[in-house]
């Protein structure tokens, strides 16, 4: 665009070529396209090639500098093996944990927040948020640090104080989900409890009102205002939710950042980033990347239609 | 919408970035410029992922500057994390682009790097010269089909490290312990008058373990590259280990799972174990982070399985590569020769990283004979010079990267740690993954 109008100038009808940028700035059909076209473009070049060309990948055995040899489905045959199995059902049991205590959790901090009594809110709510802000990666080493094995580490130190015994945390199956699980739900609550505010936010007063003057409780009210209300804001949630539980990577790799015993904290991203960058076998890589990409859908598909989000409105 | 802008703001950012200077790495322009008689220095790109690295290259730079003036180099020295920086050489080179004219390959990676087309330089030029004086082993490593990819660090030969302080309080004399039955005999004692562990294992990393079955003359892929992960001497190594720590109980697993996570290092400071068994670079962990063991260290070859085994093995390993998309192939060799291979490079090798240098030929130097108080005054390269040719190092091919990654995270967790498999099954299930990848 900038080249245009330096060419312009050069010209010796510099009004006309203006007249002519400007008619494309004010033309009713093309403007829109000018105004996605920076998104558009971008899309272009860093979403949609990529994930073309990694399937393409998928079926290949990519030896780098353009070289491919074409093998058909055998990356895919490949990923029937228990490292694959171990890393989905450590995804879904992570996606699981967060559902379970991310939508309650942050639901419950909204309505306490809401409440127009409550003091110093505005404090809370930013308090909460702070840590949505942070790194991964920073929170993260704070979490390695605090969650060390030693007897001296902070937690080791007051679970010894308390009478148990000190942890091996990031060396066992259980104490690896918890760190991962925790790490998250400490980072996230935040993001969904301003979700569920703005959600609680758009419900009218009156509704509570008119429920009050029908002699209705606080229970009353909020599982028959509140949450059916909060229905769609608690979709939205649960699918982002979903989305993030099974594309997880930094949790897990802040605590096993080189390799993992165990697979403990083996998820499908984690595998992807494994098999193609740790041990250079970009094709089976990207095989993983497009059944992740299969089995988020679907698994999106199926909740959404549950929730009934695809029928027309009545 | 935030997407959008999200991916607006990377645009503008690679736009940028896009219109930052290009240094100057031709040279060529010495003729034009109004003093033609001092040349200008020639800019390599050198990238490691150990910073202690980057003041032992720029100690090489003053070095060649100094002995060549005519070819003056430049050094631009990035550090990265380890398996960051192995990532983004792996993409540099697969895409053709962006990668550095001299780099430090971790050998965990380095087959990595030796598959498909070799986007590395050959290194035979510089190396065959040479080849007598250095520990033969070191260089295969880096090789394939007989051509030199890489320069080697250090030996890495496995040593067993004896906290004398420990083995005083038990009797217990390291020059005695030949074999490792002799080393569990003695495990027993010091667990017995100290209450403290013999040794300590990795059980998310590979040693003792590979060292172990290196020095038997086995090791994860035979010569041909062949997983040969589940043959009996490994069965029989691994159970050994895991009788160690279950059924003699003179060993335990490291705190942090390795002996490089920041758990480990107060344990061993704390004399949590009585010995380790451990490569020789490891000289400079001792030295780094257990301050309090000073004095109390002794070295010794490691303890032998029956008469006729090696008493040591060339462990892990820094093979320095210079890349194809270097613009001053010939150079960049040089240099790299320049700072690796000659003997002042090996002895500052010693001096500056305290590792134990590839060419064996400045092991009697005097720098290297002097007595260290830290390991109780000892002249540490006798043991070196007494084992020289028993040395022998792991074959490298393009699976080990991947038979180093199972052997780390599933075969050692799940034998010694988790114990959800028999060492036997442990190996087996890492072999058969191994084969599956195998094309």
């Amino acid at each position: 665009m900038t080249k245009k109008v330096a060419d312009s100038k050069e010209g010796n009808v510099p009004s006309k070529n203006i007249q002519r940028i400007k008619k494309i700035f004010y033309s009713q059909t093309l403007a829109p396209y000018i105004f996605i076209l920076p998104f558009l473009l971008s899309f272009l070049i860093f979403f949609l090639y990529p994930t073309i060309n990694t399937f393409f990948m998928s079926f290949h055995e990519v030896l780098g500098m353009g070289n491919q040899n074409f093998i058909g489905l055998t990356n895919y045959q490949r990923l029937f093996n228990q490292n694959f199995y171990e890393a989905i059902r450590t995804n879904t049991l992570y996606t699981i944990f967060l559902i379970i205590i991310l939508i309650p959790l942050s639901m419950l901090f909204a309505t306490l927040l809401n409440l127009k009594y409550l003091k110093g809110r505005n404090f809370f709510k930013s308090a909460l948020f702070v840590p949505a802000l942070t790194s991964i990666i920073v929170a993260g080493v704070a979490f390695r640090l605090l969650f060390g094995e030693m007897e001296t580490a902070f937690v080791n130190s007051i679970l010894i104080r308390l009478g148990f015994s000190a942890k091996q945390w990031t060396l066992n199956h259980d104490t690896g989900m918890f760190l991962m699980v925790s790490l998250a739900s400490w980072k996230m609550i935040g993001i969904y409890m301003i979700y569920f505010i703005s959600g609680l936010q758009a419900i009218p007063e009156e509704l509570y009102e008119s429920a009050e003057i029908d002699g209705a409780n606080t229970i009353s009210k909020f599982t028959k205002i509140t949450l059916p209300l909060l229905k769609p804001i608690s979709i939205y949630v649960l699918t982002i939710l979903i989305f993030d539980g099974y594309r997880m990577f930094g949790e897990s790799f802040v605590f096993w950042n080189e390799g993992m015993p165990g697979n403990i904290g083996l998820t499908i991203v984690r595998y992807i980033y494994q098999q193609a960058f740790q041990r250079n076998n970009m094709g089976f890589g990207s095989a993983i990347g497009i059944v992740l990409l299969a089995i988020v859908l679907t698994i999106n598909l199926i909740q959404l239609r549950f929730f009934g989000v695809f029928k027309k409105e009545e | 919408m935030f997407l959008a802008v999200v991916m607006l703001a990377s645009v503008m950012l690679t736009a940028c970035s896009g219109l930052a200077p290009i240094p100057n790495t031709s040279g060529s322009s010495g003729g034009d410029t109004k003093t033609p008689q001092v040349a200008e220095p020639v800019s390599l790109n050198f990238w490691v992922f150990e910073e202690l690295h980057s003041a032992f290259y720029k100690e090489a730079l003053k070095d060649w500057n100094a002995k060549y003036p005519e070819k003056p180099v430049e050094l631009v020295m990035e550090s990265y994390p380890n398996a960051e920086m192995h990532n983004k050489l792996l993409i540099a080179i697969q895409s053709g682009v962006g990668a550095p004219d001299i780099v430090d390959i971790n050998l965990n990676y380095f087959a990595n790097f030796l598959m498909g087309d070799i986007q590395l330089a050959e290194l035979n030029r510089v190396v065959d010269p040479v080849r007598e004086y250095f520990v033969e082993s070191r260089f295969d490593i880096y090789s394939k089909n007989g051509k030199v990819y890489g320069l080697p660090t250090h030996v890495g030969a496995t040593v067993a490290y004896y906290n004398m302080e420990i083995l005083n309080k038990a009797g217990v004399n390291p020059d005695d312990i030949v074999t490792w039955d002799d080393y569990i005999e003695a495990g027993k004692r010091v667990v017995e008058a100290t209450g403290t562990p013999m040794v300590a294992f990795e059980v998310s990393d590979q040693r003792p373990f590979w060292p172990m079955i290196v020095q038997r003359g086995s090791d994860y892929l035979d010569e041909n590259g062949k997983v040969i992960l589940d043959n009996d001497i490994n069965i029989d190594t691994l159970k050994r280990m895991h009788e160690m720590m279950y059924v003699h109980k003179i060993a335990v697993g490291m705190p942090g799972g390795k002996s490089w996570a920041e758990e480990f290092f107060p344990f061993m400071n704390q004399g949590g174990a009585a010995s380790i068994v451990m490569p020789m670079w490891y000289m400079s962990r001792f030295l780094a982070y257990m301050p309090d063991l000073e004095g109390k260290i002794v070295v010794r070859p490691m303890p032998v399985w029956e008469e006729g085994d090696s008493r040591s093995a060339g462990m892990g390993g820094t093979g320095t590569a210079v890349t194809m998309q270097s613009k001053n192939l010939d150079l960049a060799i040089d240099f790299l020769a320049n700072a690796k291979l000659t003997k002042e490079a090996n002895i500052r090798i010693w001096e500056m990283l305290n590792f134990d240098p590839p060419r064996w030929d400045v092991w009697d130097a005097p720098e290297l004979q002097e007595p260290d108080p830290y390991f109780g005054n000892e002249k540490i390269f006798n043991v070196m010079l007494e084992m020289k040719d028993e040395i022998l190092s792991p074959n490298m091919h393009d699976l080990s990267a991947a038979a180093q990654d199972v052997v780390k995270e599933s075969v050692m967790f799940r034998a010694l740690h988790e114990q959800s498999l028999t060492p036997e099954e442990a190996l087996k299930a890492g072999a058969e993954e191994l084969r599956s990848q195998q094309k």
